[in-house]
């Protein structure tokens, strides 16, 4: 600690580029920080401790459909209290980039899935006398000024109606709330019975299928009774938890692990150079200092140490920053995509660990050289250069 | 004169330039009483600063012996070196070299931070230090607010503040104007004369030279003593 003062004006040396070092660092982190914690949201959720509610997929992939004559073989199966279908349907409002969840479902059904979600009665009943009628999420709702009554379009991207084209139009009949404060809002769903009556194709077919738990039921059984149910079936299932099947939907989109690997390697390595170039300009510009050092009885150990932990410190400084942003980011993303991951992104300990231990292997892997170079210095002929 | 701080036996220093042999210093004889002030004169590449670089462990003889308060140089390890440096011998330097990060306090600060003293005693220590070379108010200024001979005197106070016997001083006014040469002159035999410190001072001006108690002069890497001013 005594040699502090002395490492941290010297860090501070180059005011410009060390504060451009650590901004390179921070954003290094603040993307480790984030990609981790998404990978995380989108592949964890394995463990089906503690579950309320399950998901039956298709066994080989979730895009294939399943048949709606599961339906009522899960219900009758011990421990599920309520099962409902869904589907993807693939729509945008008015313009491609305004996408957000569409899904055709059992008004009564669903919303006994989600008790989160509450609505006035009224609109229910409104909304269960109208086959067109849709309800959307009060964040939907603020986001595009959207109100009950109002008539709104969506463009399917996957199913065509019986009548010709891809647009659909619902009724707004009820605005719905979510009682869950880290749960999202912005979606939109609409009567199964209506999808399946005026839909091209695909009708006795579902997307998947989610089910409530009875009160005690152990989900590990209720799953394993389900998948056995429909074994050596044509339509074979696998039940998980909400999160694993998020982690399913995320993979249509890419292997979600490889790429944050990818993209990590390749800002770390980029990270690396800078941080090695900002530690080596610094020791070339101080030889001689270096060299007073030892001259006044600083062992060549605590020269190497000190360079070592100048660029540790840079390191920690920049990475403890861009962890932190990226977990109020992972947060804000979070609560904007609480549909896909339901667990939030959550910048987790084991992430922020894993983080100080990368800030101080980076810290060292960069000043190894430079500090190397520091201490092997001869002192007379670093002192003859002047 | 009592009796010898340091001793040189038959030390000679050899470099290898290429495969050109370079012999730097040839078979020297030197003693050191303790409480002296000797300065070391001669042209360029005759062999002083390499002598000075040897009786401060800087540097390590190809033959005979160094041998300083005791303790033998030439066998020792780097860093025996270093922790022996930090003890027993302050260095001055032509172009002072302190760092410019640091404020005149923490540079004088420096070699204690080898030491067990706490933050406050160095200060303290620091502070003393200051105080002998006149520069108590310019603490906290930075080497680039001081003045030449401002900041030889910061390396001065630097040299003294671990309190070594031997001071070893490389051309300590040879980036100076003659008015201020004087002034670090006469500090210098002030530590000499008053703090009982030996000081060994390399110069090419033989004005500097009569401050010293006696000149020796190093020609092609030998010694002729001249009798002092």
């Amino acid at each position: 600690m005594k040699y502090f003062g002395l490492i941290w004006r010297n860090v501070w040396r180059k005011k410009i580029r060390t504060s451009l070092t650590i901004l390179s660092v921070l954003v290094a982190f603040l993307l480790f920080a984030l990609l981790n914690a998404l990978g995380q949201a989108m592949s964890g959720g394995g463990a089906m401790t503690g579950a309320v509610r399950l998901v039956v997929i298709d066994k080989v992939s979730l895009i294939n459909f399943l048949p709606l004559s599961h339906k009522n073989k899960i219900a009758q199966i011990p421990g599920v209290a309520v099962v409902s279908q869904q589907s993807w349907f693939g729509g945008f409002y008015q313009d491609p980039k305004n996408q957000f969840p569409q899904f055709p479902v059992v008004p009564d059904e669903y919303f006994a899935l989600y008790p989160e979600f509450v609505m006035p009665e009224e609109q229910m009943e409104a909304w269960k006398n109208n086959r067109t009628g849709a309800v959307i999420g009060r964040d939907l709702a603020e986001l595009y000024g959207l109100k009950v009554g109002d008539r709104i379009p969506i463009q399917s991207t996957i199913f065509t109606r019986k009548e010709g084209g891809r647009t659909w139009e619902f009724d707004i009949e009820g605005i719905f709330d979510t009682t869950d404060p880290k749960g999202g809002t912005a979606l939109l769903l609409f009567r199964h019975d209506y999808f399946a009556e005026a839909n091209t194709f695909g009708d006795g077919f579902v997307g998947w299928y989610t089910l409530r738990l009875a009160e005690g039921a152990d989900p590990v059984e209720v799953a394993n009774a389900i998948d056995l149910q429909f074994a050596n079936s044509p339509n074979e299932t696998e039940t998980s938890t909400e999160a694993a099947f998020a982690a399913s939907f995320a993979k249509q989109f890419g292997n979600i692990a490889l790429i944050v690997t990818m993209i990590l390697g390749a800002v770390f390595f980029t990270l690396l150079l800078v941080a090695g170039n900002t530690m080596s300009q610094s020791v070339r510009e101080r030889i001689a200092e270096l060299a007073v050092l030892k001259t006044l009885g600083f062992k060549d150990g605590t020269v190497l140490g000190i360079v070592l932990t100048e660029s540790v410190l840079i390191m920690a400084m920049g990475g403890l920053l861009g962890v932190a942003l990226g977990w109020l980011a992972g947060l804000a993303i979070g609560s904007a995509m609480a549909m896909f991951v339901p667990g939030g992104i959550v910048v987790s300990t084991e992430i922020v660990l894993l983080a100080v231990a990368l800030m101080i292997g980076a810290g060292v892997l960069a000043g190894i050289f430079p500090a190397l170079k520091a201490m092997r210095l001869s002192i007379v002929d670093a002192l003859a250069r002047g | 004169m009592s009796e010898a701080l340091a001793r040189l036996k038959g030390v000679s220093r050899v470099y290898q330039k290429g495969k050109e042999r370079v012999e730097v210093l040839h078979e020297l004889d030197l003693m050191i009483p303790n409480g002296d002030f000797l300065a070391i004169m001669g042209p360029s590449g005759s062999g002083k600063t390499t002598l000075l670089n040897l009786l401060g462990g800087l540097d390590k003889p190809t033959g005979g012996t160094v041998t300083v308060g005791g303790a033998e140089l030439s066998s020792m390890s780097n860093n025996q070196l270093s922790k022996w440096r930090s003890t027993h011998v302050g260095f001055v330097f032509q172009f002072y070299n302190l760092l410019p990060v640091l404020t005149a306090q923490k540079n004088v600060e420096l070699p204690l931070l080898l030491t067990n003293f706490s933050g406050k005693e160095r200060a303290e220590r620091a502070a003393i230090a200051l105080d002998i070379v006149g520069l108590s108010d310019r603490a906290k200024h930075r080497p680039r607010e001081l003045s030449g001979g401002e900041e030889q005197r910061v390396a001065i106070a630097r040299a003294v503040v671990s309190d070594p016997t031997l001071l070893l001083c490389d051309e300590p006014t040879g980036d100076l104007d003659r008015e201020t040469a004087e002034e670090i002159l006469k500090l210098l035999q002030i530590l000499n004369r008053e703090h009982g410190k030996t000081i060994v001072m390399v110069t090419h001006d033989p004005q500097a030279a009569e401050y010293a108690s006696r000149t020796l002069h190093v020609d092609k890497g030998k010694l002729e003593s001249r009798a002092a001013a």
